[in-house]
């Protein structure tokens, strides 16, 4: 699928995300970090004062496309890899990877990057890069 | 229960960002991986988009004593750059190219999934999520 560069949406959709994680900061005294969020609900921490936020954050994250296609009443149109082994082992390697780096797009790449950590910005070179290497070999090599 | 609200709060305004700026369509994002190809570089200003937003409110955050809804701040502690981030990452990132899937969008998509392969990539991210959870819980 050919996507055409859509900057105001971008930036519209970036506030939204930004806006985001200054709640959960401000109010929260939390870091939007999903992957984080996501790992700590299926294998709770000992302390477990953190998980009706999080769960609550699960929830809007599930219930905010359909609220949006409903209210503009358009539908979603997205393309993904039908084959369930590319998207089994790019599941996996998402889950498994953003754990072990201790975040993901979000932790990483937007709250990370925001308070210029030296540890976000090495991580968020390193995903770009071999995000950009697979989509290479996916498009331009194996012609996916 | 106020937290748990905010909590609700933000996980809308995230998922709407997602939805509006088309990241929860992995056709999108990997075309902004495709620098060789139709590149389309929109994903770049969402994270732009984001990091302006939340610059100034991440700086006051710095000056207040206290969260506005619990007793105290909890921020990452570490500053090392080691083997973990960077393979971990590295691995991220090869799954977020293969799929065009990272956590938020996978979970914010299950909801209006168009295909299975939806459900595969969050179901096998939660295995691997989970691996990864005990391994780093034990060491």
């Amino acid at each position: 699928m050919i996507t055409e560069f859509t900057p105001i949406n971008a930036l519209i959709g970036g506030a939204l995300i930004g806006f985001s994680a200054v709640i959960l900061l401000v109010v929260n005294g939390r870091i939007a970090g999903i992957s984080g969020i996501l790992s700590r609900i299926m294998v709770p921490a000992h302390n477990k004062e953190e998980l009706p936020w999080e769960i609550s954050f699960v929830i809007g994250l599930l219930l905010a496309p359909i609220l949006y296609f409903f209210l503009t009443d358009t539908s979603a149109n997205v393309a993904v890899s039908a084959n369930w082994w590319v998207v089994g082992a790019a599941g996996l390697l998402v889950g498994f990877g953003a754990v072990i780096g201790g975040g993901c797009t979000s932790g990483h790449g937007v709250c990370g990057l925001t308070r210029f950590s030296k540890r976000s910005m090495a991580a968020t070179a390193s995903f770009m890069s071999t995000g950009a290497i697979t989509v290479y070999f996916l498009k331009h090599v194996f012609g996916g | 229960m106020l937290r748990a609200f905010y909590g609700l709060l933000a996980g809308l305004s995230f998922g709407a960002g997602l939805t509006i700026a088309d990241m929860i369509n992995p056709a999108k994002v990997q075309n902004f991986l495709d620098i060789a190809g139709n590149w389309d570089p929109s994903l770049a200003f969402v994270m732009g988009g984001a990091i302006v937003v939340a610059f100034p409110f991440f700086r006051l955050a710095q000056r207040m004593g206290t969260p506005l809804a619990c007793d105290d701040f909890r921020l990452p502690t570490k500053i090392a750059l080691d083997n973990r981030l960077i393979i971990g990452s590295g691995l991220f990132g090869i799954g977020w190219g293969l799929g065009g899937l990272c956590p938020g969008p996978a979970i914010s998509a299950l909801t209006i999934a168009t295909s299975s392969s939806f459900f595969v990539f969050a179901i096998a991210m939660a295995v691997g999520m989970i691996l990864a959870r005990i391994i780093m819980l034990r060491a």
